[in-house]
């Protein structure tokens, strides 16, 4: 067990160092001319307008939260799916139950018009 | 002759031995083994990108009625490594007022968030990545990194379209995430373990028969994870100019640039894997190395599926692409996880053909059932193109049309 | 030290310092960026204790969707990536003592405390296992009711979440 963390562990390490290593060598290869004008902001081509930061719309959020909802219960679910050969019946039933009831929110927020990109 | 049916193993083995024999303690030549093995995975994975961005230029331009490069080398298969030997060479630019730290670490996380899934994959029955019981869990947590690469790079350029540009692709990846998740469920049922090679020992008939509309939800959605057209809001250059990576240059640009490639080729051995069996196919018991070939094989299939929808489908406009997931494929997927589970359960494991005639025609129930709901909800709920009468470029021309229609 | 040590003490310095920058730092922005550092800490520290399912959890749960969402609420306010000034007022030295000696009294009535000074025992394979946990959610003796009711939690947690954040938006218009 702690043989394969080990191993992702590797892996992710060996996975970050590469693209920084490719990035490192560039830098050192690629010619360095920096000029006001060219270190400028290119936005869409025109000259930049206000500041960069924009006040996002709250359905960002709110896709957010059904989004943190609908993957806890998933998360919840899948010990269950492990072990769904094992489980009797009424213990699928009980899944379903609680599926149900979160489908229900699904539900509520569609009929609140919370879904829609507006 | 062991070595030609099953040569990875092999060559694993006498590395082994050979390090033990310089005397070596045996948890560093484990740890040495480990490092090569993920270089190898890594390196492998970063070259094969090039070969695949030239087929996807070559295929494109056919689907396009274009030639696609042609120039450099046979049918311009040196194209994609004349391009890397330039974007090596080119200058990068950092803007004024960049986050340095996000900006940079941007590119270099967003390849490593595809690169880490290649650690779970099994290649063949004797060579996989880890085995790890969570590994399907894993694969949709890295992607939660790609996320966190993409919000770094909206809001260190510095830039509004970036920044909003980013924020759209992350609402479009966190909420095709759902079905996603949802749906991985049925093969986890199936097979009892999240491990990916238990999985794949487990199809013995690819799960594709056993569920299919849970296998079309996680196609869409792993198309959507990647960002491809349809679901290529992500670039929107009408809207956004290029979405979150337009202030990068050179190879940090081109970090970006084989990230997505990379993602969409390894979604399609994810599926492959899932799916349609990874590494199972005649022969596999006595000759391993077949495996290998037969998950490459599938694996080019689904890619190019991937390929053809592509390039012949239109972009979705942002509130359908939403529409699509929250009001269909998240309620369906919901709705075929209960399905799936009732019906599985109430038949028993024993008769297999009966089983799977069942599954077969719940899914076929669920998808009429699904179609018909959807048309009658759409003919409910068309949204008018236009509000008003469209503006004429000559309103003369209108005003003398409705005069005649008086007279 | 075993290697082991010495990587959990590294994790343990990241943590910590990530939090403290959580807290500290001037941007909004930065804070939750902090934040997401310290519970990829978190994930390490479950995965060095064999906890497969909490590690790759904690980075989907935590990283993957409360962090995003905190980012996106940062970027619902006005001056997300803007600096906000001192953090430091006149009653933070005050605060500081009182935290330190709550802190303080809190570790020496905790000293002597058993459970925290037992060791231990490491878990069997079959712990491990997620289904284990799966057989335990649906068991009626076991956590079959607690199971429904994190799916009410939930649904209540949503439910409660979408009137707040939709009867704002139609006051702004």
């Amino acid at each position: 067990m702690l043989h394969e963390w080990l191993y992702l562990g590797i892996f992710l390490t060996v996975a970050l160092a590469i693209p920084a290593a490719a990035l490192i060598i560039a830098g050192i290869l690629a010619p360095k001319k920096p000029n006001p004008i060219k270190n400028s902001t290119y936005e869409c081509g025109m000259e930049t307008v206000g500041v960069s930061w924009v006040q996002f719309k709250v359905q960002y959020y709110i896709y957010g939260l059904v989004f943190l909802v609908f993957d806890v219960e998933a998360v919840l679910l899948y010990p269950w799916a492990v072990a769904y050969n094992k489980v009797p019946l009424y213990g699928v039933l009980e899944a379903v139950l609680f599926v149900l009831i979160l489908a229900s929110g699904l539900i509520y927020v569609w009929r609140k018009g919370a879904l829609e990109w507006v | 002759m062991n070595f030609l049916y099953d040569p990875i193993p092999f060559i694993i083995n006498w590395l082994n031995s050979l390090m033990l024999s310089w005397g070596w303690p045996v948890d560093v030549v484990q740890v040495v083994m480990f490092v090569l093995g993920a270089l190898l995975i890594c390196v492998g994975a970063m070259l094969f990108t090039t070969l695949l961005i030239w087929a996807e230029r070559k295929i494109g331009g056919r689907f396009q009625d274009r030639l696609g490069p042609n120039r450099v080398g046979p049918w311009g298969i040196f194209q994609t490594i004349a391009d890397m030997l330039k974007i090596f060479t080119k200058e990068y630019i950092t803007p004024a007022g960049v986050d340095k730290i996000p900006f940079n670490l941007a590119p270099v996380l967003a390849v490593a968030a595809v690169l880490s899934i290649w650690a779970v994959i099994p290649f063949s029955e004797t060579f996989s990545g880890v085995n790890i019981n969570i590994a399907l869990l894993y694969i949709i947590a890295i992607g939660g990194l790609g996320e966190m690469a993409i919000i770094l790079a909206g809001f260190g350029s510095n830039n509004k379209y970036a920044l909003l540009g980013a924020f759209r692709a992350v609402a479009q990846l966190i909420s095709y995430e759902v079905p996603m998740v949802i749906v991985l469920l049925i093969p986890v049922m199936f097979t009892g373990s999240m491990g990916l090679n238990d999985i794949v020992q487990a199809q013995k008939i690819p799960f594709i028969v056993l569920a299919p509309v849970a296998c079309l939800i996680f196609f869409i959605s792993s198309i959507a994870e990647n960002g491809r057209a349809p679901f290529d809001l992500i670039e929107a250059d009408s809207e956004l100019v290029a979405g979150f990576n337009i202030e990068y240059s050179g190879l940090k640009f081109g970090m970006f640039f084989v990230a997505d490639f990379l993602h969409a080729f390894t979604s399609a051995i994810i599926f492959t894997t899932i799916f349609l069996g990874g590494w199972q196919g005649p022969g596999v018991a006595t000759h391993p190395i077949l495996g290998g070939f037969y998950l490459l094989a599938k694996t080019l299939i689904v890619y190019f599926a991937m390929l053809a929808i592509r390039f012949t489908l239109p972009r979705f406009r942002i509130d359908q692409m939403m529409a699509l997931n929250w009001k269909i494929l998240t309620p369906l997927s919901l709705v075929t996880l209960l399905v799936t589970a009732v019906v599985d359960k109430s038949i028993p494991r024993e008769l297999m053909a009966v089983r799977i005639g069942a599954l077969l025609v719940a899914n076929i129930l669920i998808w009429l059932v699904a179609d018909r709901l959807f048309t009658v909800y759409s003919r409910r709920h068309t949204r008018l193109v236009v509000s008003g009468p469209r503006p004429l470029a000559r309103p003369d021309l209108k005003s003398s049309k409705e005069e005649r229609a008086s007279l | 030290m075993t290697p082991m040590q010495i990587l959990f003490l590294i994790t343990g310095v990241v943590i910590l310092f990530s939090a403290v920058m959580a807290v500290s730092a001037r941007k909004m922005i930065h804070s939750a960026l902090w934040f997401v550092l310290a519970l990829l800490g978190v994930a390490v520290v479950f995965a060095m204790l064999e906890a497969s399912f909490f590690a790759v959890v904690q980075v989907l749960i935590y990283v993957g969707a409360i962090a995003i969402l905190i980012i996106f609420g940062v970027m619902l306010t006005r001056r997300a990536l803007e600096d906000n000034g001192k953090h430091i007022n006149r009653a933070t030295i005050t605060t500081t003592v009182i935290v330190i000696f709550v802190f303080a009294g809190l570790i020496y009535s905790l000293r002597l405390w058993v459970p925290l000074l037992a060791t231990t025992t490491p878990l069997s394979s079959d712990h491990l296992d997620v289904g284990s946990l799966g057989l335990a959610f649906t068991d009626p003796r076991q956590f079959s009711l607690p199971f429904e009711i994190t799916s009410v939690l939930l649904l209540a947690a949503l439910i409660g979440a979408i009137y707040i954040a939709y009867e704002r938006k139609d006051e702004k218009k």
